[in-house]
């Protein structure tokens, strides 16, 4: 090794180590700014070094691919509106993954095509190479449905066919099978297109049975995939850098999906094969007693403008009405009268990991008025009115109550233990995953039907009107 | 371009992945320590990522292992058409995660205020609210 390859080796052992400062960083809202600049600082210094790699002997085609990939993820750092994070974070798992992938092509061309001598794409190597690519291509085209589904461009109710999951299952085996088959022999290179391509075949049919509400699992999955094909194609070309950034995403995205797991009360199998939210929910909806009791603009005005404790529940719908801006200013003019407000956040409150959070934060909630589901939930008892936006699922008593239904044992923000509750929604229809919602049925709760940022607006005169 | 030009950097970039970059049984060893190391150290670093943090951790994560950059790099600057294409497709790519990653993820951290450093909401906070 000359000086150059000890300085690039050098460049990424920082890198390695700022990542992890980073991300150790992320544990605060304080310390996670300065946490990210070393990441940044990391990510340049790599890259850096490798320009300076010896193996590099043309730069047109780097210089192209940086320019193009800046300007397009600058862009849509600037104009991506925050209810879209979701979309924008599955494009890039996409993107990430498509990476991957094509890493792991190009140095398998390289091999079959005398470019790189044969004899050193070893068994090991192919192993390495083919997960990168296998793993990748089927993220790529999985976060493509997930974009698709969260962008609206394909529908959100789960996609099922009879014998879907024994389909899926016969082509994943057979991908694997053919991975397997490049592993002994790997200058097959119609076992390795054909693998290609039903991994991208088999991302596509992966996604498409899961529902729209089940988008928080997915993503952090895809997130997870994303980073462990990174992580491969550490790997393939010895890097160390690689494999602990590729490493640290990959799990990264395994914890947050056993988060969200968990906050469904559900396994990751039943996520990804169960197709949550289509026919079967049905059979748990069983008849409810009474009728839901709608209550005036007025009547909930004067409620919130007399109540000691009001707790705010957003859920999906507060996002695709972005409703955002004007709970907090309901929220504003409510404690300016002396009301105490707080925002109940469930884990799976939207379509990714910390959606609501990010949301409120636009909106300028300051942190400490989002409360966790432990914390908030001893509160509900004490709390006048609980105002649930756009939120269903995630306040469905039957979860608590009834063992029979689908969603039981799933942990809730209990807002039906408030003294009164105020359910804001769009129509008398049924949540995202169908099922019938007990809470609109009982005597605490009032329903105020209509677009959520269009009430919270009218509701913003009236309480000042008190 | 010359073809000496381009054969010499081609007799080095065989050192290399005769030096270096074949996988022996001994390097993927190695490698698999780091993996596993890095996987535990992982575990500890990101449970400890407030759900209210959430989403920027994502970001984050996303754009770190944008890393993947520094292999797409070599593959588009080594001087083969189909591998440059493909490895210029791959930086584009990664670029995009990089770039667009750490920028998002900056702008969200921005959002995240506590409540003390809002001036105007300071003074709606002073009616015997916590």
């Amino acid at each position: 090794m000359d000086y150059t390859q000890y300085f690039i080796e050098f460049t990424y052992l920082a890198a390695s180590i700022l990542f992890i400062l980073g991300l150790k960083g992320l544990s605060h809202p304080e310390t996670a700014k300065r946490g990210m600049h070393l990441a940044e600082f990391g990510m340049l210094m790599a890259i850096i070094g490798t320009l300076l790699s010896r193996e590099i002997v043309s730069y047109e085609w780097i210089v192209a691919g940086l320019v193009i990939g800046g300007a397009l993820g600058g862009a849509m750092a600037y104009w991506v509106p925050m209810t879209a994070m979701p979309q924008r974070t599955a494009l890039s798992h996409a993107f990430g993954a498509f990476a991957a992938a094509l890493v792991g092509i190009a140095e398998y061309y390289n091999y079959t095509h005398n470019i790189k001598p044969v004899g050193d794409l070893t068994h090991l190597k192919m192993g390495a190479m083919g997960f990168e690519v296998m793993l990748g291509a089927l993220t790529t085209t999985g976060s493509l449905m997930a974009f698709a589904k969260l962008q609206g461009m394909v529908r959100g109710t789960p996609l099922t066919y009879r014998g879907q999951n024994i389909f899926n299952m016969a082509l994943l085996a057979t991908t694997v099978g053919l991975f397997v088959y490049l592993i002994f022999v790997p200058t097959a290179g119609v076992a390795f297109y054909v693998m290609l391509a039903l991994a991208f075949l088999f991302g596509i049919l992966l996604v498409l049975p899961i529902g729209a509400a089940d988008m928080p699992v997915v993503m952090s999955l895809l997130n997870s995939y994303a980073g462990l094909a990174a992580a491969a194609t550490g790997f393939v070309l010895s890097n160390n850098v690689l494999i602990i950034a590729g490493t640290l995403d990959g799990f990264s995205g395994f914890i947050l999906s056993i988060l969200m797991c968990r906050a469904m009360n559900r396994s990751m199998t039943n996520v990804l094969f169960g197709a949550f939210g289509s026919a079967a929910a049905q059979a748990a909806s069983d008849g409810q007693e009474g009728a839901m009791r709608e209550v005036s603009l007025e009547d909930v005005a004067v409620q919130l403008a007399y109540a000691n404790q009001v707790i705010f529940v957003p859920g999906y719908g507060m996002a695709t009405a972005q409703a955002q801006h004007i709970v907090r200013e309901l929220a504003d003019i409510l404690e300016k009268r002396g009301v105490s407000v707080k925002y109940a956040i469930h884990p799976v409150a939207g379509r990714m990991p910390g959606h609501m959070n990010v949301l409120l934060a636009e909106a300028n909630v300051p942190y400490s008025s989002l409360y966790e589901l432990e914390q908030i939930n001893p509160d509900f008892p004490s709390t006048d009115v609980a105002v649930v936006i756009g939120a269903n699922d995630v306040v469905n008593p039957d979860a608590r109550d009834n063992p029979k239904s689908p969603i039981a044992g799933m942990p809730i923000l209990e807002v039906d233990r408030a003294r009164s509750v105020v359910v804001l929604k769009r129509g008398k229809g049924k949540g995202f995953s169908g099922l019938e919602n007990p809470l609109f049925y009982k005597p605490v709760t009032g329903m105020l039907y209509g677009d959520a940022k269009d009430s919270l607006t009218k509701l913003v005169q009236a309480v000042q009107h008190v | 371009m010359p073809s000496v030009v381009s054969r010499s950097p081609n007799q080095l970039n065989r050192k290399t992945v005769q030096g270096k970059n074949i996988m022996t049984s001994g390097s993927l060893i190695a490698a698999l320590y780091v993996f596993v190391l890095a996987a535990f150290l992982g575990y500890q670093v990101i449970s400890r990522v407030p759900p209210l943090l959430h989403t920027p951790l994502m970001s984050a994560t996303n754009a770190i292992s944008g890393i993947s950059l520094v292999g797409s790099i070599v593959i588009a600057g080594e001087h083969h058409t189909v591998a440059s294409i493909l490895g210029f497709i791959a930086v584009a790519c990664a670029t995009t995660n990089v770039v667009g990653g750490f920028m998002i993820t900056d702008r969200m951290l921005r959002m995240f205020r506590k409540k003390e450093t809002v001036l105007d909401r300071s003074k709606a906070s002073g009616n015997g609210k916590v």
